[in-house]
């Protein structure tokens, strides 16, 4: 192509003054590496700003970082299994209040449910027991035996159920119901399936206190 | 969202509501709108978990759901929203002085709690305040709900959207979820309610060592079945409110710097005449900070205070004085110099800013690749040739504000990162200070001697005290530098934003 002249010699496609180095000078070494992770800067920070209200919107924050964890809104992380399951942690635990969201600003599927709790939503449900619910309670049966044969996608066959009971003509309580079940089931799935021990978890999990009267005496594990 | 952004979030969410809800939030902001089970399947969380996550996430306003065809419910987080929770602190502290520790505690419980009823905030505050006050004094409900109410009359707390009263008896099949409904003029009407009462003070004998009669008493309280008054209707901040008086008081505060200076070279006296006002205000309009312009002149002159030229000014500050933080004093007069001029050659910088060839070079390409000055090509002839084409330096500001932003919420999720390092590293002596602390506490309490407290606290020795003194002052320095920092963001956030809306 026009322009190489001189076969093999560096050429510059650009007029290298523009860039600031004169010809013939040493260029600076190519940087093989990212530059470090902690530069030196050449100038200190400048000191932060001190005065009546920066001191106290920094107690502020220290004392909302504190009291955030005590509220009910911070949802602990069940804790792993400790090396030594010490005595007085059941006597030291922090008593957090419960705190009930109004379910009549939340969506209907919100709503926790569990089959065990006998006060709570389900008693809702309850006096809605038509003949409409009970055939589709059989139906669900089967349904239910035939998911817990093919165990291994427990979850895509709730998924496919959903679809088709979708599909179908029923009463939106009637879908409900169905969900529900379907729901309780793939809890139930979750839970066998994280089940590795020997040990039998107290079916009350810590902290599920939802619209529930808890027990105080929950912590303690029930064997 | 930005992967800084995203980190960010992701350390505020679990710094506050734990890892399990830190989890689905990050997840819904990086996925955007998605339904319940599919969420529970792709964080790999049981239901009930993501339920609860959900519950606490839309609480706090962070999360809203919208129902799409068939019924199906779909979640959507809010992360420009769960960044503001870095500035909760500057919000009450602004409540404190505008309305006094009432006003202070009434924003903080709506923070705290995301929203709540009127009558649950009066009944909070007032047993706050009670506790403060001397022995038989107590808190009035009314002057509580007078704060709340010039609150809401000033617009910094507002009503959250409502469940619509339904009137027809015949119930139907209920939707998924509710759909809420918001109305302009009903935002800020306070239900009236006649709240009597006096705050109760906590009686010392359930304090948190013995937690647990504190919390069964909780429970019964909440079984009374007294009926609310004000039933569902629930109130939040108005953080856009307290926004708008942060922007006001940084204008103010800017304008107030700049007459310092003239005000020096004026005599002293401080009756001002109709004369003197309008020879300020044409000051102000002539400056070339353009804070103010005159837009006519019936009644004598009309002002007008040029709100984005005002950000404007001030995110151009922000930007200067990162330049001179930064690069040094012989940088920002460069930068400041390309600023005015709006485009200068390579030669020009050298001529106007009076620096050596080499070190202008080296200073520009700083700043060029630290992207605070950009490059525009202006060909010469058609086919671009670089030897024929003008380079010009210019300042962007928008794009570098939208960069020194990003490098803000870096700078904050590393010094959140940082602080929790430094809390973790000493987690072992800080829970042994705190032991030693409630131990000397109840032994005041039980009435102790002066030998025997001294024991206790020597179980920390001199070396640990000195270790927990650094640890403190560190921690204070990061956090305090959070919230600095965040101001930064805060002007940086309104400049960008009432750009766009310009656009």
């Amino acid at each position: 192509m026009a322009g190489n002249k001189g076969r093999g010699r560096a050429a510059y496609t650009f007029n290298i003054e523009a860039v600031g180095f004169s010809r013939g000078e040493k260029l600076p070494d190519v940087v093989l590496k990212p530059p470090p992770l902690f530069p030196d800067t050449d100038y200190k920070p400048v000191p932060l700003k001190a005065g009546e209200g920066e001191d106290y919107m920094l107690a502020l924050k220290q004392e909302l970082r504190e009291t955030m964890k005590r509220m009910p809104y911070y949802i602990e992380t069940p804790e792993e299994k400790q090396d030594i399951e010490r005595y007085s942690k059941r006597y030291m635990k922090v008593y957090k209040e419960e705190w009930i969201p109004d379910w009549r600003r939340l969506p209907r599927e919100m709503m926790p449910r569990k089959k065990c709790k006998k006060a709570g939503p389900k008693s809702e449900k309850a006096k809605d027991t038509s003949k409409g619910v009970s055939l589709t309670n059989t139906a669900d049966v089967l349904k239910k035996i035939e998911e817990l044969e093919k165990r291994g996608d427990g979850e895509k066959s709730d998924e496919e159920n959903e679809e088709k009971e979708g599909g179908k003509e029923k009463s939106k309580e009637g879908d409900e119901e169905d969900d529900d079940d379907a729901a309780e089931q793939e809890e139930y799935d979750e839970e066998e399936q994280e089940e590795e021990n020997d040990y039998i978890n107290s079916y009350f999990e810590d902290g599920d206190d939802f619209g529930a009267d808890s027990d105080d005496n929950m912590d303690e594990a029930t064997y | 969202m930005t992967q800084a952004e995203i980190k960010l979030c992701s350390l505020l969410l679990q710094e506050h509501f734990g890892e399990i809800v830190e989890k689905i939030g990050v997840h819904l902001i990086r996925t955007g709108s998605q339904p319940l089970r599919v969420i529970a399947h792709d964080t790999g969380t049981s239901l009930d978990q993501v339920k609860k996550a959900l519950c606490v996430l839309i609480q706090h306003n962070l999360v809203i759901y919208q129902v799409h065809k068939r019924g199906v419910v779909e979640y959507e987080a809010q992360c420009s929203r769960v960044l503001r929770m870095l500035r909760y602190p500057r919000y009450i502290y602004t409540a404190k002085t505008l309305y006094s520790d009432t006003g202070e505690l009434i924003v903080e419980e709506l923070l705290l709690n995301g929203k709540m009823t009127m009558s649950a905030v009066v009944k909070k505050v007032a047993d706050r305040l009670t506790e403060t006050m001397e022995d038989g004094k107590t808190m009035d409900y009314a002057e509580v709900s007078n704060t709340f109410m010039r609150l809401a009359d000033t617009h910094f707390v507002q009503r959250c959207p409502w469940v619509p009263a339904t009137e027809n008896s015949d119930p139907g099949p209920l939707p998924p979820a509710p759909i809420l409904v918001i109305s302009e003029k009903d935002m800020y009407l306070v239900p009236k309610l006649s709240l009597i009462g006096k705050g109760k003070r906590r009686r010392s004998s359930d304090e948190d060592a013995t937690g647990e009669p504190k919390a069964k008493r909780s429970k019964h309280s909440t079984d009374n079945k007294e009926p609310i008054p004000d039933d569902g209707i629930y109130w939040q901040a108005n953080l856009d409110r307290f926004h708008q008086h942060f922007r006001d008081q940084a204008i103010v505060s800017a304008v107030a710097n700049r007459m310092d200076q003239i005000f020096r070279s004026l005599p002293v006296g401080y009756n001002i005449s109709k004369q003197v006002l309008d020879q300020y205000l044409t000051l102000l309009a002539d400056d070339p900070l353009e804070f103010v312009g005159k837009s006519g002149d019936s009644g004598g002159g009309m002002y007008v205070i040029n709100l984005h030229k005002a950000l404007g000014s001030l995110a151009t500050a922000t930007l200067e004085s990162v330049v001179q933080e930064r690069f040094g004093s012989r940088c920002a007069r460069i930068f400041r110099l390309v600023l005015q001029k709006k485009h200068l050659e390579q030669k020009q910088v050298e001529d106007f800013a009076m620096i050596p060839a080499k070190e202008a070079k080296d200073m520009l390409y700083k700043m060029l690749s630290g992207n605070f000055i950009s490059l525009q090509e202006i060909p010469k002839t058609p086919d671009h040739a670089p030897s024929r084409t003008f380079y010009l330096y210019t300042v962007n500001i928008l794009s570098a504000a939208r960069m020194l932003l990003h490098r803000c919420y870096k700078s904050i999720a590393n010094l959140i990162e940082r602080r929790q390092f430094e809390t973790k590293e000493n987690k072992r002596l800080l829970e042994k200070s705190q032991r030693v602390e409630a131990i000397i506490a109840s032994m005041q309490a039980t009435g102790a001697e002066e030998a025997q407290l001294q024991e206790i606290e020597e179980m920390i020795t001199a070396p640990e005290r000195q270790q927990l003194e650094t640890l403190k002052r560190n921690v204070n320095k990061l956090d305090a530098s959070e919230i600095q920092v965040d101001e930064t963001i805060f002007l940086l956030e309104s400049y960008i934003e009432s750009t766009m809306k310009r656009q």
